[in-house]
């Protein structure tokens, strides 16, 4: 596996000088950032873009009549574009601009869902949602009585998709579902699930949060509903993602927020509203990390999926099979297909202890639950301690992280 | 009536063995040693309301006023929260309520450890100092009206 990683045309050095970040030090150690499950680091040409708005064209978008603001709004929705052909969506007004995923999801809730569920229906998410696909959907099963159906997850983190077939009924109008699990890599099977849930009448919203920085998406093949995205973990900036929904899902569905933007005639007696994708952006939007998003999905493009994902896919396997090396490590979530996250528990130490160690090093790595509690309580664990690989990583990397985290253990123990 | 020495005396102790490391190694593998040193709490003791909120790990405490001065008792799942506690432990414990709700406890700051003070960290020793100021806030009270 050390061989694939150098047979590989791509140049990870060369990477790794687009982004500045990594030349720091952490405590006098060469940083080694392994925390890109909760959010990457960015390029140069992100960070330029975001400079480059702010020095040169920032204005309010879609009403005013001046250059700037004809150059803005074109930047703006030149991103929608960009997104559109990122993830292959029929129509452009389908790419709808929130804060992330978690808008994304509580926007479907909120509207799409308080406005089809009923009393006795039921919405499916998995064992291994994070919190942001939990707790929306408990808020609106509370205000319309429908209720919630858990797909189980097995020992190796794995859902068990037999449960899922039996869950699923005429009941069921919407199935929530993550396509790959920030605490353990677990890719879903997603397409199946969509098929089957279209089958018994359900919608099937997809949290992209995880996957759609590692695989290819395509939302026509895989046939969603609708599909969440977060700027911020496919080395974009933070507060700007994406909700992709069915045109005709989308036009159906009232307003998430009222105000200016989405409306297209206001009186006192009526209000209208105005056409996708504006309907569901209210207010002036994040214009500056919108603008620069189109700067991270273009900066993916130059490298190629395939080339990342099958760095990634090494990193993953080189650090698994070094963990396993370490005495007293347990990996948890030992699925077949998997994104580049492992995650570990050590007999005996405290991941916080190992989290605060690693740091000591440079080493960069999330300890804690994840915000996934139930998958957590699932594998009888209060949390792990979580490596994450992204594109610019390296092997050497992986060698700091296991002698830190020996010499770690032979301090706690 | 006991002898033991100012907060701000002991605060100065700490410092002083905290400056003979240069690295946050050694800084580390000092207090995972208090930590490790720590007596555990009772399993009496090891029940919600003695855990403290905030913290990644799980932080029991108990105090108890013993004459006119409080003493804590505590333990942490994780070591070197256990050894930070510890500190604090032996910083505060034993005082009078109102030396304790008075400590600046800038030693904190002084060996390095301010960053476990952030509410990022959410390893609470935040919630730790807060929790024993609490608890002499409420001596305090019992004292004053007791007089
Ligand atoms: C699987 C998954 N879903 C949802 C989210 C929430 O994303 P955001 O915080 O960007 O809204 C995250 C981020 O941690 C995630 O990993």
């Amino acid at each position: 596996m050390i061989e694939t990683l150098e047979h590989t045309t791509f140049d990870v050095q060369a990477i790794r000088q687009q982004f500045p970040v990594l030349n720091r030090l952490v405590k006098g150690k060469p940083l080694v950032y392994f925390d890109n499950a909760a959010t990457a680091q960015k390029p140069k040409v992100v960070i330029d873009a975001l400079t480059e708005y702010y020095e040169k064209y920032n204005a309010n978008i879609h009403r005013g009549i001046h250059s700037l603001a004809e150059e803005a709004t074109a930047a703006y929705e030149a991103t929608r574009d960009t997104v559109q052909q990122f993830i292959n969506a029929q129509h452009r007004e389908e790419i709808i601009f929130t804060r992330g995923v978690t808008e994304s999801i509580n926007l479907v809730a909120y509207t799409y869902g308080r406005t089809n569920l009923k009393s006795g229906d039921e919405v499916i998410i998995s064992g291994m949602e994070h919190h942001s696909n939990i707790v929306p959907w408990q808020l609106v099963a509370e205000m319309t009585g429908a209720k919630l159906r858990v797909i189980p997850v097995d020992d190796n983190g794995e859902l068990i998709m037999e449960e899922f077939y039996k869950l699923l009924s005429e009941k069921t109008k919407i199935v929530s579902i993550v396509h790959a699990s920030n605490s353990l890599g677990t890719i879903n099977p997603v397409k199946q699930i969509i098929d089957a849930a279209h089958k018994a009448g359900a919608v099937v919203l997809v949290d992209g949060a995880q996957s759609t920085v590692h695989l290819d998406i395509d939302v026509q093949e895989l046939d969603c509903d609708f599909f969440a995205i977060s700027s911020h973990k496919v080395y974009g900036p933070t507060g700007i993602g994406v909700l992709y929904g069915k045109k005709h899902l989308l036009e159906a569905m009232p307003p998430f927020m009222g105000g200016g933007e989405m409306i297209k005639d206001v009186s006192f007696e009526k209000t209208t509203w105005n056409d996708l994708p504006y309907k569901f952006e209210a207010g002036t939007p994040n214009i500056a990390d919108t603008v620069a998003l189109k700067a991270a999905i273009d900066f993916i493009n130059s490298i190629g999926k395939t080339a990342a994902r099958k760095h990634e896919d090494a990193l993953l396997q080189y650090a698994t099979a070094q963990l396993e090396t370490v005495e007293g490590v347990r990996l948890i979530g030992r699925a077949k297909h998997k994104v580049s996250v492992a995650s570990f528990v050590v007999e005996g130490v405290h991941p916080q202890d190992l989290g605060i160690l690693l740091d000591n090093q440079g080493v960069a790595v999330r300890t804690g639950h994840h915000c996934t509690q139930p998958l957590m309580n699932r594998f009888g664990i209060p949390g792990t301690t979580r490596a994450s690989f992204a594109m610019y990583n390296t092997k050497e990397e992986i060698d700091v992280m296991i002698a830190a985290l020996n010499k770690a253990i032979r301090l706690l123990r | 009536m006991s002898d033991t020495k100012p907060i701000t005396e002991i605060e100065e102790e700490i410092v002083d063995e905290f400056s003979l490391f240069d690295s946050w190694d050694e800084k580390y593998e000092y207090i995972i040693d208090m930590g490790k040193k720590l007596k555990p709490l009772d399993d009496v003791f090891k029940k919600d309301e003695n855990k403290i909120k905030g913290c990644q790990s799980t932080v029991w405490m108990v105090s108890e006023l013993q004459g006119d001065k409080v003493i804590y008792k505590a333990e942490s799942d994780a070591v070197i929260v256990k050894g930070l506690v510890s500190m604090l432990i032996r910083v505060l414990s034993n005082h009078t309520p109102q030396e304790i709700i008075e400590a600046k406890l800038d030693f904190i700051d002084r060996i390095g450890m301010k960053q476990h003070l952030a509410q990022t960290r959410s390893n609470g020793l935040l919630s730790m100092v807060k929790q024993m100021k609490l608890d002499a806030t409420v001596y305090l009270a019992q004292l004053s009206t007791k007089n």
